[in-house]
C-alpha cells in the first residue's frame, strides 16, 4: 500500500494531493476529510506544537492498523504545525480504496485516531490571551466506537 | 535517561527536553515523576494532577507503571488536541 505522512508549517492544495493519492492505483474510490481552524469568537491564533518522529511514527501505527481492518490502496496524512488563522486547514486524512465503503469506514478510523493518539497540542490566542486547548470526551468516545 | 516534556507541561518545568543520570530508585514513569517533584516547584505543579497527563515512552504511548531506564526516552504532555 501507498503511504504519505508529512508533518509541515506549509499549507497544502487538496486537490494535488488526492492526484497524488491515486496515481498508480486501481483505485474506484478516494474519501477524505480536511479539517481547518474553526472561526469562533474573538479566536484570533491557534499555535500547534507536535512530538517530531513519535508524530510520524504514531500516525503510521494507524495507519498499519487500519490496513488491518480494511483493504486499501493509499493513505495520505498530512497535517500543518506551527501559527495558523482561522478558517485555515490543518490537517488532511485521504483514502483510495477499491469501493467507497472501505475509503469512507477507513478515513473516519484514522482522523478518530488521529485525534485521540497523533502528538499534538493546540494553543490558542484570544486577543493576548492564550490557553492549550483541551481534549475532549467526544474525541474519546468517537474512538471508543471503533474498539466494539 | 532523555526527558522531553511538550504543551503547558513544557512551560510549567520551563524547559522542553534535558538529558538527567537517575538515582537507582527511579525504575518506572511513576518514580520518575515522584522523584522530579522532590527537586523543584516547576515540576510539582506540572504533576500534581496525573489524570491531566499522558506518557510516551521511546515515542510510544504507555501506562504511569512502565519500567524506564538510562537508554530510554521519556515523554509527559497533556492528552493529546490534534486534527
Amino acid at each position: 500500500m501507498k503511504t504519505k505522512i508529512k508533518i509541515q508549517t506549509e499549507d497544502f492544495d487538496v486537490g494535488a494531493e488526492l492526484d497524488a493519492l491515486i496515481a498508480g492505483t486501481d483505485a474506484g474510490a478516494v474519501a477524505s476529510f480536511t479539517g481547518h481552524v474553526r472561526k469562533e469568537g474573538d479566536l484570533t491564533a491557534l499555535k500547534l506544537e507536535h512530538y517530531p518522529h513519535m508524530t510520524e511514527n504514531e500516525i503510521a501505527r494507524l495507519i498499519g492498523e487500519a490496513e488491518k481492518r480494511w483493504p486499501l490502496l493509499a493513505v495520505t496524512v498530512m497535517h500543518r504545525v506551527g501559527s495558523l488563522s482561522p478558517g485555515d486547514r490543518i490537517v488532511l486524512v485521504a483514502v483510495a480504496a477499491s469501493h467507497r465503503g472501505v475509503a469512507f469506514e477507513a478515513c473516519e478510523f484514522l482522523i478518530d485516531f488521529l485525534k485521540t493518539h497523533a502528538p499534538f497540542w493546540k494553543e490558542e490566542a484570544r486577543g493576548a490571551e492564550r490557553h492549550w486547548v483541551s481534549a475532549r470526551t467526544s474525541d474519546d468516545e468517537a474512538m471508543a466506537r471503533w474498539r466494539k | 535517561m532523555t526527558l522531553l516534556y511538550f504543551a503547558w507541561v513544557r512551560q510549567k518545568i520551563g524547559k522542553s527536553d534535558e538529558v538527567l543520570a537517575l538515582p537507582a530508585s527511579v525504575t518506572t514513569v511513576e518514580t520518575l515523576m515522584a522523584h522530579l517533584k522532590r527537586q523543584d516547584a516547576g515540576y510539582a505543579d506540572a504533576f500534581a494532577d496525573p489524570a491531566r497527563l499522558r506518557v510516551a515512552v521511546n515515542r510510544r504511548h504507555c501506562g504511569f507503571d512502565t519500567a524506564i531506564g538510562d537508554e530510554d526516552e521519556v515523554a509527559i504532555f497533556p492528552p493529546v488536541t490534534g486534527g
